[in-house]
């Protein structure tokens, strides 16, 4: 028996379809892949489901009914539940809290019952909680049981998962995974988002691929190849192959040296004495899951926060912790940050004032006055040299495609001849085909002697770009080794705070 | 169904066409409204907006009346672009006026140069006064808005203690008002026989200063970026602070030049009423104006005539001089309704139902 059908759902916003005409049906405890790169319209359709979002043409079938879904709470009612990416959970209340208030007052009036009610679900999935513990202090992993176990309270017969493993380390993956296979044992489908096709093949038994709006593809993963799968997702003529050869850094350029920083922001994470050193010529990646202190790091990094030390962080022997962006720009600091719009990138400015935003220094500017042709030329060689899709220079940033905004940020700073790059994931939410050449351009930029520190959630994209890697947990960064030696059983230990001290011996081994 | 919409792209037509619809929706209901006081709507617009720049004296009163709306405007410029919300150049205006009037009144006379003097201790309490917001928002975070208005305040009330006060003219029959300036501390008039003085030039050159440095300076680029996107002027190393200052100063110092030229010319004495709300008139100005330099010139001729409109609207048709408040509400609020559509538009949707 289908649990729920879609029939050509449509839905349009200005400027792009979304979903155009997209048909998928879930059967009663499958486990339901939903494939396809960012912009595919995956969340479109998902918002559908769940009622956030109203289709333009289309129909619905749950569970034998035709339905429109008039909200959220319609959803719910009909037992549809649906975790999404960013949780929605106040921070500063409890897990019993969080979840009472997301219930209908039946539930959440006797508050010992459905903390025993919790208790035994949470006991009963292998996902164990605390309700009394305040969301803030868990990890994301938990946070996420908490926003998973919310929805099971209600008798859930669908549970939409949006990239639910994007945040999670190897080993919470498996937990996330036996639950979820218990789930559909009972009947409970399961609609899986992501765009990563090994777990995909290790959990589902259906896969429908989307992409610019439109199926492309309806796969069984279990016998599907991973490949078939990809080129459905990214198109045939997407090169896939990537084998990047590693490389052994020559001098020292970027050391840290027992950087520690308190925070005083309540959600935010102190540092402590983190050690690391990034050479010429290598690529350093440091893997974590978000929240643990990487926003610290880079921003101690660029020069956005200061240390107390100014030799915490030195440039080519240059102590600069306590010196700004632009003197650590100078001494050939090139920085590419997790928002694209925003920080790297002012929205609403053409790309020409956004190539000046951090070029300014390299010969653009005389005498105070902005020296508009240079800015102009500057701009189109990024534009042409990186191959960013875009009108003209003069559009404004926000109007670029995701992937092509970031491939004109990471041209933006390697056109300026950088000694260091730090990148803070490079390739989040960007196509295929612009991830694999701001890939090669990384690379390349490595070969060139330059210094490269890449910062990310993505442990493919490191074990694949990093000649040496680590990880950060809770502010406290693990020993950085040779990626070849280090196992993903090693580096999702490090991702979970396991950093057995016998490991720092190897790696002054290697400094 | 009407819907409301984000655009894909800002709109650059509506940009420039909101003004442009502003000011006639203005007309337009400036019109019903007189016609509803029982005045025949076109004399009375005629009257307002027309009659008052119709021979030389009009037009020239016109330029006095730009002088400091232009000058206030122009500082403020460069404060909303960096999102820097100075709303005290009406206080800046009259510290500025007090400072340079105590200058031209109590120096001594250094002959030609006393009416330097005289602008520069206008300018430099204008700029002193706009430092107090400053201090306080980038040493204490406090939010500007709050303390420039209070600073108005208690500017207005500093210029009423001294001119009922220690600044008092003996000769002055008691009014609230002090002596005449001395004659080489003013500024001299362009055309003889009337009252438009070199501060209308001087207002222009600063026009164009600021012009410059906004549209081609780094400087510049940073107050836009600050003004844009807080987080990335941080990201490019552009110092907050440095620029909070830089524009409050220059807004400060340019408020205040507008108020020692206004005593030193049409006024040619400390009183009360100098300000006239030209600082506040301002910001009306840079918002109509596009925070464009060519198009704040022309708001400020709109709202100077709005001023003058209300005067010859009370001496010919016996209506209140109100209306020059109404009038300038009028624009402002029709320009932020029309501003909604530069990044939004209106569309007729037939919804499809979806099937049940």
């Amino acid at each position: 028996m289908y649990q729920i059908q879609l029939d050509s759902i449509t839905k349009a916003y200005p400027g792009c379809v979304a979903n155009n005409a997209v048909s998928l049906s879930v059967r009663e405890g499958e486990i339901h892949a939903l494939l396809g790169e960012n912009g595919a319209g995956k969340s479109t359709l998902m918002k559908i489901i769940y009622g956030v979002v109203a289709p333009d043409a289309g129909t619905m079938i749950w569970r034998g009914q035709p339905v429109t879904v008039k909200g959220p709470n319609h959803a719910r009612a009909l037992g549809i539940g649906m975790v999404f990416q960013h949780f929605s959970l106040f921070e500063t209340l409890t897990v019993l809290e969080n979840i009472a208030l997301s219930l209908p007052k039946s539930f959440s009036k006797d508050k010992d019952a459905l903390k025993q009610k919790i208790l035994d679900v949470s006991a009963k999935y292998g996902m164990l909680l605390d309700p009394d513990r305040y969301v803030h202090s868990l990890s994301i992993g938990e946070q996420q049981r908490v926003e998973i176990v919310r929805c099971l309270l209600q008798d859930v017969k669908l549970l939409i998962l949006d990239e639910p493993t994007s945040v999670l380390t190897p080993q919470e993956v498996k937990v996330l995974f036996n639950t979820l296979q218990t789930l559909a044992s009972e009947g409970c489908s399961i609609l899986f988002i992501s765009h990563k096709l090994d777990e995909v093949k290790s959990i589902c038994t259906a896969a429908t691929v989307l992409r610019g709006g439109v199926v492309t593809g309806a796969f069984d993963p279990r016998v599907t190849t991973v490949d078939e799968m990809a080129v459905a997702m990214v198109g045939a003529d997407t090169p896939l192959d990537q084998h990047y050869p590693r490389a052994t850094g020559q001098e020292v350029f970027l050391s840290l040296a027992n950087l520690s920083c308190t925070t005083y922001d309540p959600f935010g994470v102190s540092l402590s004495n983190l050690n690391c050193q990034v050479k010429a010529g290598e690529i350093v990646g440091i893997a974590g899951v978000a929240g643990n202190g990487q926003e610290e790091l880079l921003s101690l990094i660029s020069g956005e926060t200061l240390a107390d030390d100014a030799s915490m962080v030195c440039f080519d022997g240059h102590p600069v912790a306590k010196s700004g962006p632009g003197e650590r720009r100078s001494l050939g600091l090139g920085f590419v940050p997790e928002e694209r719009l925003g920080r790297g990138a002012v929205p609403d400015m053409s790309l020409a004032d956004n190539a000046l935003l951090t070029a300014s220094a390299k010969g653009l500017v005389t005498n105070g006055l902005v020296d508009n042709k240079a800015v102009k030329v500057f701009a189109k060689k990024v534009v042409d040299s990186f191959n960013v899709k875009t009108a003209s220079i003069l559009s404004q940033a926000k109007s670029l495609s995701g992937g092509n905004l970031q491939k004109f940020i990471i041209g933006r700073e390697i056109l300026q001849a950088p000694k260091l790059l730090v990148c803070s994931h490079p390739t989040w939410g960007v196509d295929i085909g612009a991830a694999i050449q701001i890939r090669h351009s990384l690379i390349a930029l490595r070969d060139q002697g330059c210094a490269v520190l890449i910062v990310s959630e993505d442990i493919d994209e490191l074990y694949a770009l990093c000649d040496r890697i680590g990880a950060i947990c809770d502010g406290k960064l693990s020993p950085i080794r040779n990626t070849d030696e280090v196992s993903l059983t090693q580096l999702g230990k490090w991702m979970a705070g396991e950093m057995t001290p016998s490991n720092e011996v190897v790696e002054t081994a290697h400094a | 169904m009407l819907k409301i919409e984000k655009r894909a792209v800002d709109s650059r037509w509506m940009q420039l066409g909101s003004p442009l619809i502003a000011t006639v929706l203005t007309l337009i209901t400036g019109a019903v409204l007189f016609a509803a006081l029982g005045h025949d709507p076109f004399n009375a617009l005629y009257t307002f907006f027309v009659l008052p720049v119709s021979d030389l004296y009009g037009v020239t009163e016109l330029g006095l009346k730009v002088t400091p709306l232009l000058l206030c405007a122009m500082g403020l410029m460069l404060c909303y672009q960096a999102k820097v919300w100075n709303i005290g150049a009406e206080g800046q205006f009259v510290i500025g006026a007090l400072g340079g009037g105590i200058a031209a009144l109590y120096l001594p006379s250094l002959g030609a140069a006393s009416l330097w003097v005289t602008l520069l201790f206008g300018i430099l309490a204008g700029m002193a006064w706009s430092a107090l917001a400053a201090l306080l928002k980038t040493r204490f975070a406090a939010n500007e808005i709050l303390t420039t208005i209070m600073l108005n305040y208690i500017a207005l009330n500093l210029m009423l203690y001294a001119v009922h006060g220690p600044l008092k003219d003996p000769s002055g029959f008691n009014f609230p008002e002090s002596a005449m300036l001395p004659a080489n501390t003013m500024l001299s008039t362009l055309i003889d026989g009337y009252r438009l003085h070199v501060g209308f030039l001087i207002a222009l050159l600063a026009m164009v200063s600021v012009w410059v440095v906004s549209a081609r300076s780094m400087i510049g680029f940073q107050i836009k970026v600050l003004g844009e996107d807080e987080r990335a002027a941080a990201f490019a190393g552009f110092s907050t602070n440095k620029l909070v200052w830089y524009v409050l100063l220059i807004s400060g110092g340019l408020a205040g030049l507008a108020g020692i030229a206004e005593v030193a010319g049409p006024v040619g004495q400390l009183n009360p009423y100098v300000a006239a709300g030209y600082g506040y008139s301002a910001i009306i100005v840079v918002f109509l104006g596009r925070m464009n330099p060519v198009g704040i010139l022309i708001a400020s001729a709109l709202l100077a005539l709005t001023y003058m409109g209300g005067e010859m609207a009370q001496m010919q048709l016996g209506l209140p001089k109100s209306l020059t408040g109404l009038f300038q509400g009028m624009l402002l609020f029709f320009l932020l309704a029309c501003d909604l559509f530069i990044s939004y538009r209106v569309t007729w949707s037939q919804m499809k139902r979806v099937e049940v």
